[in-house]
């Protein structure tokens, strides 16, 4: 059976690759404190030594779109082009190809079905920064195959947080009865409270530190009965109108397991969002790297 | 009250450099350019599989026509969808991040509950 080398949980922010890659007057003046973050971040993926990348994004309307709009989609592709003109345009982000894990991608859909997710699948899917900013910051050689995840926490009606939860969990599970020799990692992004077309749009800070030192916490501990207590679709508009992004970290939640401590957990106070990095090891933390991994 | 099409409109504006351009420049023209030719037209189809009854109020209408993100975000257009097409119409005639705070700061009056986005 196929090994979980690791879980990974992160902010996917579009402005990493632009400022990582300026020079001179262009660079921010946070740049280099960030590019360290996310260097020692990408270590921890390093260390896991993984074959396969399953990982966990949302669509940003762009291939998915309300005349037909999934809950979870699956993709299930030899390869997958990536970013969008809008993406360039915006964010500067390069297009990229990726190869697909067509037999991981079929088994996750038989046996999510089986298990009773209503998974949707697509054959042809250009993917967005939701999936290639984690490529950028944490496996820059996009050198993995993948199995693209896509969860919708854009469009009203969503699912309940507590069933991203349960789709983790049941990722989780099938990776590792996935019949093959590979090590797998599961790496989703999200956000922590985030605002985006409102009133409370980029601020020195993200619209809720508060609700930000909390979801660390919660992601940092595994305690996802704690968070389940806290959110609802109704309460995650209160943190900034984009935070239902959160839920793309529950589903990591639940990836990782209740109760399991992170053990990589790092933060960014940026502005208008707060940047998070977790990682866990599910077998044990790698020896290398450790050193790295524990800070 | 059509948040669809409103968020329709949005989005093929937003995805095509070409429609983007033209927006910029002739806003009322384009607007009502697209409201005729291609509010119909269903996005993974040809031309003569259109939809018959999708159109704005007059309203959503003057709001697309004069580049309103705050009457659009009142009238619950997806915000994200609003954000960047304007980020992509505007940021180029100010500093960095100059607009989305004016942005923002332009519906500062905007308090919570926000409008629903449901569509």
């Amino acid at each position: 059976m196929a090994e979980l080398a690791a879980v990974i949980a992160s902010t996917h922010h579009p402005f990493y690759y632009r400022a990582s890659t300026a020079t001179g007057a262009d660079r921010p003046p946070f740049a280099d404190e960030w590019v360290a973050k996310i260097e020692r971040f990408r270590e921890t993926l390093t260390a896991a030594e993984p074959d396969v990348l399953v990982m966990v994004g949302s669509d940003h309307f762009h291939q998915l779109w309300l005349d037909n709009m999934p809950q979870f989609l699956v993709g299930k592709a030899p390869f997958f082009d990536a970013n969008w003109h809008n993406e360039e345009r915006e964010f500067g982000l390069p297009r990229m190809t990726l190869r697909g894990e067509e037999d991981l991608a079929a088994h996750i859909l038989r046996d999510g079905l089986d298990r009773d997710f209503d998974l949707a699948f697509s054959n042809e899917l250009r993917i967005d920064h939701s999936i290639t900013c984690p490529i950028i910051t944490l496996r820059p050689e996009a050198d993995l195959p993948i199995v693209p995840v896509y969860t919708n926490i854009f469009a009203p009606p969503m699912p309940q947080p507590k069933r991203f939860v349960q789709l983790g969990r049941a990722l989780r599970e099938m990776v590792e009865s996935w019949e093959s020799d590979k090590r797998v990692a599961i790496i989703g992004t999200g956000h922590l409270s985030l605002e985006l077309g409102g009133p409370r749009q980029f601020g020195e800070h993200g619209p809720d530190p508060e609700f930000d030192r909390k979801a660390v916490e919660w992601i940092a501990s595994g305690d996802i009965e704690g968070c389940l207590a806290e959110v609802t679709l109704e309460s995650l508009h209160h943190p900034g109108n984009a935070t239902h992004g959160f839920m793309d970290f529950m589903l990591m939640m639940g990836a990782a397991g209740e109760g399991q401590k992170a053990d990589h957990v790092d933060t960014l106070d940026l502005f208008h969002t707060m940047e998070a990095y977790f990682t866990w090891y599910p077998n044990g933390v790698p020896s290398r790297g450790a050193a790295e991994v524990r800070s | 009250m059509s948040k669809y099409l409103l968020d329709k409109f949005l989005f093929t504006v937003d995805r095509d450099p070409e429609l983007t351009e033209r927006y910029r420049e002739d806003p009322a023209g384009t607007v009502e350019w697209w409201e005729r030719e291609m509010a119909g037209t269903l996005l993974n189809a040809i031309a003569a599989e259109k939809t018959t009854w999708l159109a704005f109020d007059d309203e959503e209408r003057r709001a697309l026509r004069e580049h309103d993100h705050v009457a659009l975000f009142q009238m619950g257009a997806h915000p994200f969808l609003t954000l960047t097409l304007f980020i992509a119409v505007f940021e180029r005639d100010h500093g960095p991040l100059e607009y989305q705070k004016a942005y923002g700061k332009a519906m500062e009056h905007v308090t919570m509950p926000y409008p629903d986005i449901t569509t």
